[in-house]
């Protein structure tokens, strides 16, 4: 009957199914790998990263996001926003450019594309000719100056790329104009970096890799001043009065040089300093030298250290007045940027902006002591690896609040003052709900995140190392500057990847968001039972060990020993707090937990056999052992197998050294006997490349190895016994694609405390396929999924209906399968793996809702296949309904981190530090929706500068021409004369105010 | 020969002397009976000299077979295997012994021992089968024997391009491997552009022993071009052997054999059944006619032929033998699954044999390479690829499947 309408109704099916799924992959979480470039506006307030994979970021106010990716699969090496303008341009290092904007489309901002430019030199001129090393976005937004490594300065007009022939700076030009007496007219070598003068647009310092520093006229077309440094330049910077120029070098040393007028030939050297001095330095890679209102100015700069002794460190060393701090990170410094307060941000600086490979850190530099401000998004979610995630829907407001709250307090070392960064408008409506996301770490740490919105932000901080021994150092200072030190180093940034006991490891997670209850379990075998605590509390956690071999004789288990308890009271602080502690022998890794608040029971399973748990009364309520006793691997634990591979690669490398000694030993013997040991080994080598892959078709054996490791447990209320009495029950998946239901006795409510629980196994299920079981879940009598414990009892959700009879589904790897209950016999299936050769690796009930109407909606399964697409299998009658690619197929890691909501979206790691996120839904999206205002209101708050002669505003004015012209550059073609002919007039205006400008400056 | 087919499944009642096997023994037309000692009866060298004294076949070298209780054909040639043959009789010990110079005529590529297993076990087909119908003299109705379990089959082959076979293996509840690999590799198609080269997948290694390499069916370096009726084009290795492991318990590959002199050509007088032995070993005497006759027969009957696909398909919803234990039986704590698994095995093997008693060896597509089976697969080619695909239609079946 079913299978009749469903054909007669097959279209309607079809539309329907619009209007529950749709696949979008909406936002990236977390930081991006491997940045290898940073750019900042401070007239839009947006910061932009480029990566080495070619993608660029752009992140404003917290709900801000843009991302770019170039087609090219290049670094990007330089990100430079055009001054004033929502376009920026990202060199990359096949010496591409590239220019970007943001568009308005439809009420939100866009970023784009909108041209790409290669450099061309002179017909057969050699390519470092035209490679790019150096760029400047002129103040003008008119022009790029592009420095190569041939040592020219090329001129390019924006948007378009025009090359501005006529206006190029040649290697000739400049060397003409060298005294004669600078390093006997050496080879420049390339420009390493160009400066405009703050205070005279149309004056640029071309710096040179030898050192040799020249302030050019872009007007007249010559040059100025001539700064003969004699180190290797590594940056410049030009104070904002113009006054002096600040040059940075590769021994270490930074100078000052005065700025004089273009008829001052004679220029010395007005200070010149090795901070760190002595010994050897480091280069000093960027320098920056900015004012303050009253007071000295702020100098800051990158590296710099002594190279013996910390010629290793990350330092970025601030220095104002006395006060002089060595900002020491954990990774290597990308760039930095000062951001300044003042509505035209020109003010004193108020934050330093530090992009390191993996974090972004912002200091606080109007605050005493310089605090670290906190990030709301771009927050390296890998400062310990990931291990496991998991997700948790709705969380009522209660907890909410209640974890927000022991957060703060564990921020209270971050500075009070907002989020710096604040461009662009996040339009996005609030999200519907609270939404958690906890990712355990290798460290033994579980992090919460509020997943609700676009930004994925740190909310609290779980640590369970504290409940045990480790090796490591408990007062393990981060902060070991000791008094008068030097440098005065301070560490910051929390990216620290190192793990003082891998057996800490998370590896699963289950938080009940009604009870509040948490259940953490880790690499040793450990299960821990928390519950929030508003308070610090000093008490000892109750541990069991659970047997799970139940006396299977005959092995030794050679991995890892239980992590050592504490036994006297611990301080906890306050948050979530451990109160009881199970532990599994043999420690081996906990592969699968599941809490029942409502039951109070926690059921856990490793390799070897799974157990259930009754956290009221602290006791365990039965061991099932899955092992085959045959099973080796299982049985002596992970470690042995891995130490086996590395026994084997040593001993092949063992023999390749051993015939090479052997080679050289018999050197003298004969030339006859080498050649056939060199052929061998050739041979040898060959055999191990050329070795084609082959893989075994077998069917799988109850002999395989780990066919007993738990995959999957699942508590439901369901008919097990006969079809009238509904009892509490236990599932438990294993590898080798058995299923065991357990019947469980819960005393009466009053009696909960001092009955014991118990269970008796009531239903065992081989498939005949083997495959690892991955999930089991039941359906009511309405085909829905039972809803989650508590979940009922809150209102929010429909009590399942209990008269129909119930159905459970079992996901393997191979293929879904629906069992009636209480008698178990298999009613439907679907077969992925037979059929496209695809597995399940991740599988997770969601709801969809309709995009059409409200109230209509269906359950079903979300799957991951281990060729990284994303199915949705209808429920009851398991049917594929869509499926999308969704991961790249080799991308092992990035599918074994999949972790799906409720409401059908999910979360995957691209990287060890971001996560995608993505949905399946059509109503439940998350992404961003912003807006992005072109600055043009900026030339009226000019009015305000301090500038009486208003020197300032006349190029401000210009540039409002400039920005006409360009938007109507933008709207008509550029072969009509008529409006060609209005852009020339406005650059010649623009020219002409230059040219008073430069006057003006001169004559001051 | 076949055509006079000697009554090979009567069965007479004997009594069971202790101490003393009653030994039939078949060399082509002719049956010998005599008495063996269950315990002093010596090696195998010795017991093949006694045949050769019983049949008068000196000079002549033979191969030893005898049925077991399965039905299986197994080979006896040496005295692990004999000895396991006589304790294992029961209540009769039946030889076959066939000549071993058909042996090069059948298989080209394969290792002798599999040879031998694979001749003997061929060499008895026309033989069983006729047995079945000892009135149908022309051997029309060539049925699946009783006695022995089908290991694989050549089947579709009148829809499939000559140089292409398509090959069952069936698991059964065997404990035999599977046992090939497979590898990527380069193939070549003929398009309207000209060649080009196509990433393939193909067998590397077949192991000893297994069931791949005891059909005869596959060989090294044949290409893998579908599994179960689903084309592998565009599928990396491990798809493949994903999609292989998952039907391993009825495994139909369609291969493009490396060694493509061996096809089978689907209609026309000449057969040049490369790895089907049972027509070159029952025809060492030629005998091209009596192939020939079959498949007109096969024709008439497409029912048997559909009783076989029916059967073929429970056996791909057998996987719905999955084992269930209720709460009843699991009061005795058992902690190995092992042990179900046998169970299992035993449970699917008991209907099987059933539905072979009760197709009276009407079903066809048994034999490893009767033409009429061949021939007659042809109208079920659908139905194959909708068992592979896991119908609605075959979910019935399942239903009386698991209620074992």
């Amino acid at each position: 009957m079913k299978r009749f309408r469903r054909h007669a109704h097959e279209s309607q099916r079809e539309r329907l199914k619009q209007e529950l799924f749709h696949f979008n992959k909406t936002v990236e979480h977390g930081f991006p790998h491997q940045p290898s470039a940073l750019g900042y506006s401070p007239s839009l307030q947006l910061l932009a990263i480029g990566t080495r994979s070619g993608a660029i970021k752009l992140y404003g106010a917290p709900g801000v996001e843009f991302m770019g990716l170039h087609d090219e699969n290049a670094a990007v090496t330089q990100v430079h926003f055009m001054p004033h303008q929502v376009e920026l341009v990202t060199l990359l290092d096949d010496n591409s450019l590239h220019m970007w904007t943001l568009r308005g489309h439809k009420g939100i901002s866009e970023l784009l594309e909108i041209g790409r430019f290669m450099l061309t030199g002179p017909p057969g001129a050699p390519p470092s000719v035209t490679s790019v090393t150096a760029v400047l976005a002129h103040s003008s937004g008119e022009l790029l100056l592009l420095g190569t490594e041939g040592g020219h300065v090329f001129v390019v007009e924006v948007p378009g790329f025009r090359e501005l022939e006529e206006r190029n700076i040649s290697l000739d030009q400049i060397t003409n104009s060298i005294p004669d007496d600078y390093l006997g007219r050496r080879n420049l070598e390339h420009v390493e970096a160009l400066v405009e003068n703050p205070i005279n647009p149309s004056q640029v310092v071309i710096g040179y890799g030898r050192g040799l520093m020249v302030i050019w006229d872009l007007e007249k077309k010559n040059a100025v001043q001539h700064l003969p440094a004699t180190q290797q330049l590594e940056s410049m910077w030009w104070t904002e009065d113009g006054s002096h120029i600040l040059s940075s070098h590769s021994d270490g040393s930074y100078c000052r040089w005065r700025v004089g007028g273009p008829e001052e030939e004679e220029e010395e050297e007005e200070k010149s300093d090795i901070p760190y001095g002595h010994f050897p330095c480091k280069a000093i890679s960027k320098i920056v030298q900015l004012p303050t209102e009253e007071g000295p100015p702020f100098l800051l700069f990158n590296g710099g250290m002594p190279r013996a002794s910390y010629g290793d460190r990350h330092c970025i060393t601030v220095i104002h007045g006395k006060t002089h701090v060595a900002l020491d990170f954990t990774s290597r410094i990308i760039d930095f940027f000062v951001i300044r307060s003042g509505p035209q941000h020109t003010g004193d600086p108020s934050a330093l902006v530090v992009l390191v490979e993996e974090e972004v850190v912002v200091i606080d530099l109007q605050t005493e002591g310089w605090p670290v401000i906190q990030t709301p998004y771009l927050v390296p979610l890998h400062s310990s690896a990931i291990t496991c995630s998991h997700h948790v829907s709705a969380i009522p407001l209660k907890l909410w609040e209640r974890i927000i709250t022991s957060g703060e307090l564990q921020n209270a070392h971050y500075s009070k003052k907002p989020w710096p960064i604040m461009g662009g408008q996040n339009l996005a409506p609030d999200p519907p709900q609270r939404d958690l996301l906890l990712t355990g770490h290798e460290d033994g740490t579980v992090r919460f995140w509020d997943a609700s919105g676009v930004c994925l932000k740190p909310m609290y901080t779980l640590r369970t190392a504290t409940a045990f021994h480790t090796d490591a150092d408990p007062n393990d200072n981060m902060n070991p500057s000791a008094e008068g030190e030097w440098p005065p180093f301070r560490k910051v940034g929390c990216f620290d990847p190192y793990s003082d006991d891998p057996r800490l490891g998370i590896q699963k997670i289950h938080l009940c968001k009604y009870s509040g209850h948490l259940a953490v379990a880790g690499t040793a075998g450990q299960i821990l039972m928390l519950e929030p605590n508003d308070e610090a509390a000093e008490h000892t956690v109750e541990t069991k060990v659970v047997d799970l071999l139940q006396g299977q004789e005959g092995f030794r288990w050679k991995g890892h020993t239980r992590l050592n308890v504490r036994e006297d009271p611990v301080e906890f602080p306050a948050g979530f707090q451990p109160f009881t502690l199970v532990q599994c022998q043999p420690p081996a890794v906990v592969t699968a937990l599941s809490l029942h608040s409502e039951w109070k029971l926690v059921a856990f399973g490793t390799s070897h056999g799974f157990g259930l748990f009754d956290y009221q009364q602290n006791n365990n309520v039965f061991v099932r052992c899955t092992l085959n006793p045959s099973d080796q691997l299982a049985l002596e634990g992970p470690l042995s197998r891995v130490k086996s591979i590395k026994k084997s690669l040593r001993q092949s490398f063992r023999r390749i050294r051993r015939s090479r000694v052997s080679l050289r030993k018999h050197h003298a013997n004969n030339a006859a006997k080498i050649q056939e040991a060199n052929a061998r080994m050739e041979a040898e080598l060959a055999e191990m490349e050329l070795a084609p892959v082959q893989r075994k078709i077998e069917a799988r054996s109850s002999d395989d190895s780990f066919t007993g490791l738990v995959r999957t447990l699942y508590f439901a209320d369901t008919f097990l016994s006969d079809s009238t009495h509904h009892t509490p029950s236990l599932w438990a998946g294993t590898n080798g694609g058995c299923v065991f239901a357990y019947m469980i006795r819960l005393p009466a409510i009053e009696h909960r405390a001092d009955e014991p629980v118990t269970a008796q196994p009531a239903k065992e299920i081989q498939l005949m396929h083997r495959a690892p079981v991955l999930g089991i879940v039941v359906l009511d009598g309405h085909g829905a999924p039972l809803p989650e414990p508590l979940e009922v009892a809150h209102d929010l959700a429909r009590s399942p209906d209990m008269q129909a009879s119930h159905h459970v589904v079992v996901t393997s790897e191979e293929q879904f399968k629906v069992f009636t209950l209480p008698k178990v016999s298999s009613k439907m299936k679907l077969k992925l793996t037979a059929v496209d050769g695809s597995r399940v690796r991740r599988v997770g009930v969601a709801w969809f809702g309709s995009s059409r109407t409200e109230d209509y909606g269906e359950s079903g399964l979300v799957v991951l296949t281990n060729q990284g697409d994303v199915h949705v299998v209808s429920l009851p009658h398991v049917k594929m309904q869509v499926h999308y690619p969704c991961i790249r197929r080799e991308d092992v890691s990035g599918i074994a981190s999949c972790v799906f909501t409720r409401q059908g979206q999910g979360f995957y790691l691209i990287s060890p530090s971001e996560f995608e996120r993505f949905s399946l839904s059509t109503r439940f999206l998350v992404e961003p929706h912003c807006l992005v205002e072109p600055p043009f209101h900026s030339a009226p708050l000019s009015q305000h500068q301090p500038e009486p002669d208003g020197a300032h505003r006349i190029p401000q004015d210009g540039e409002e021409a400039e920005s006409t012209a360009r938007s109507i550059m933008e709207h008509a073609l550029l072969n009509d004369e008529k409006v060609l002919q209005e852009i020339q007039k406005s650059l010649e205006g623009d020219q002409t105010s230059f040219l008073e400008n430069s006057m003006k400056s001169a004559v001051a | 020969m076949s055509r006079q087919p000697p009554p090979l499944q009567q069965r007479t009642p004997i009594k069971l002397i202790d101490n003393t096997v009653e030994v039939k023994s078949k060399y082509e037309a002719e049956y010998r009976r005599f008495g063996l000692k269950r315990n002093g009866s010596g090696g195998f060298r010795e017991f093949y000299r006694l045949i050769q004294t019983i049949h008068h076949i000196h000079g002549i070298d033979v191969l030893l077979g005898y049925a077991d209780i399965h039905g299986d054909l197994l080979p006896i040639n040496n005295d692990d295997n004999f000895n396991k043959a006589v304790s294992s009789a029961n209540p009769l010990l039946r030889i076959i012994i066939s000549k071993k110079e058909d042996e090069p005529v059948v298989y080209g590529t394969n290792s002798l021992q599999r040879r031998k297993k694979g001749l003997s076990l061929t060499g008895l087909r026309p033989t069983g089968s006729g047995s079945i119908h000892p009135k149908n003299k022309s051997g029309l109705m060539i049925g699946p024997p009783k006695n022995f379990r089908q290991i694989s089959s050549i089947i579709d082959v009148d829809i499939l391009p000559e140089s292409h076979r398509r090959v069952r293996l069936h698991k059964h509840g065997s404990n035999k491997p599977l046992g090939f690999y497979i590898r990527d590799g380069v193939s070549v198609r003929v398009t309207p552009q000209g060649v080009e080269k196509v990433p393939g997948v193909f067998i590397s290694r077949l192991v000893r022993n297994g069931l791949a390499e005891s059909t005869g069916l596959l060989a090294v370096n044949d290409e893998i071009l579908e599994v179960n009726g689903i084309d592998v084009a565009g599928k990396s290795l491990d798809q493949v052997t994903d999609m292989m492991v998952a039907n391993s318990h009825n495994l139909i590959v369609t291969v493009k054999p490396a060694n493509q002199r061996n096809n089978v050509v689907p209609r026309g007088s000449k057969y040049s059944l490369g790895n089907s032995g049972s027509v070159g070993s029952a025809g060492s005497t030629g005998s091209a006619p009596s192939h020939d006759s079959p498949s007109p027969a096969s024709q008439s009957n497409p029912f048997t032929a559909s009783s076989s696909i029916a059967e073929g398909d429970s056996e791909d919803e057998e996987e719905d033998g999955d084992l269930i234990l209720e709460n009843d039986c699991l009061r005795a704590h058992n902690p190995h699954p092992v042990t179900y698994s046998n169970s299992a095995n035993l449970n699917r093997n008991s209907p099987h044999y059933g539905s072979h008693g009760s197709s009276g060896g009407k079903s066809v597509t048994q034999s490893v390479s009767m033409p009429n089976s061949i021939t007659s697969t042809l109208s079920y080619n659908g139905n194959l690829n909708h068992s592979a695909s896991g119908s609605q239609d075959s979910m019935k079946e399942d239903g009386n499947i698991l209620t074992l």
